[in-house]
């Protein structure tokens, strides 16, 4: 009867460690943007591209160049891995990418509009491919 | 008469000998080159270089069909990866 007490503990514990494990590998994943980051695009100085990728807005800065290439290299690595799976290019991966990253933009990010010109997100919904979902 | 005297000048016109042929062409060339000149000329096609770049537009070729298949897989990468979108 003990022996099976103890067991019981015993699975009570793992499924607890487990638990915080998993927790723990979950959240690299659902890291939020760096700082930098975050800072870069709220001035507006960085913007999403109707591609899919990240593009410096107006002057550069070896800084912003960085963060760009680091993330745009990320992306595709990730749209790569995706579009695979999902059995389509890469570039229509990334271009369904574009459309939903333009659309998550905030009011005075910058976004890249259909003809490719920049634009500052406003309160209203952002000009996207007449493709776009 | 003088209908009489304008048909001897007439007359006359075709006694001139005509011109040595230097060209070394023969009859039938000589019309073959008079058939084939006024085409060669205006087949001479003039190509002038563009004053834009030349952008190709590679996105043209995603269709709506494919993107909407993939708009949920592609909001869970994003959602997925909130630190590089």
């Amino acid at each position: 009867m003990k022996r099976t007490k103890l067991s019981r503990k015993a699975v009570i514990a793992t499924i607890g460690a487990v638990s915080i494990a998993t927790i723990a590998i979950a959240a690299p994943a659902l890291a939020q943007r760096d700082p930098a980051y975050e800072a870069a695009r709220a001035e507006g100085k960085v913007g999403e591209k109707t591609d899919g990728y990240l593009a410096v807005v107006g002057a550069s800065t070896p800084d912003l160049d960085r963060i760009v290439k680091d993330i745009n290299i990320k992306r595709r690595a990730v749209y790569a891995e995706k579009a695979q799976a999902a059995n389509a290019t890469l570039e229509e991966y990334a271009f369904t990418a574009g459309c939903l990253n333009i659309s998550r933009t905030q009011p005075g990010e910058k976004y890249q509009a259909p003809g490719g010109s920049w634009q500052t997100r406003g309160s209203g919904a952002p000009q996207r491919d007449p493709r776009c979902p | 008469m003088n209908s009489h005297k304008l048909t001897s000048r007439a007359g006359r016109a075709h006694k001139v000998p005509m011109e040595h042929d230097r060209t070394g062409l023969s009859g039938a060339s000589r019309i073959v080159m008079a058939v084939v000149a006024p085409f060669a000329l205006a087949g001479c096609i003039s190509v002038n270089a563009p004053d834009k770049p030349i952008v190709i537009e590679l996105n043209i070729n995603i269709t709506q069909e494919v993107i909407y298949r993939l708009a949920a897989d592609a909001q869970n990468t994003i959602e997925e990866n909130a630190d590089i979108f």
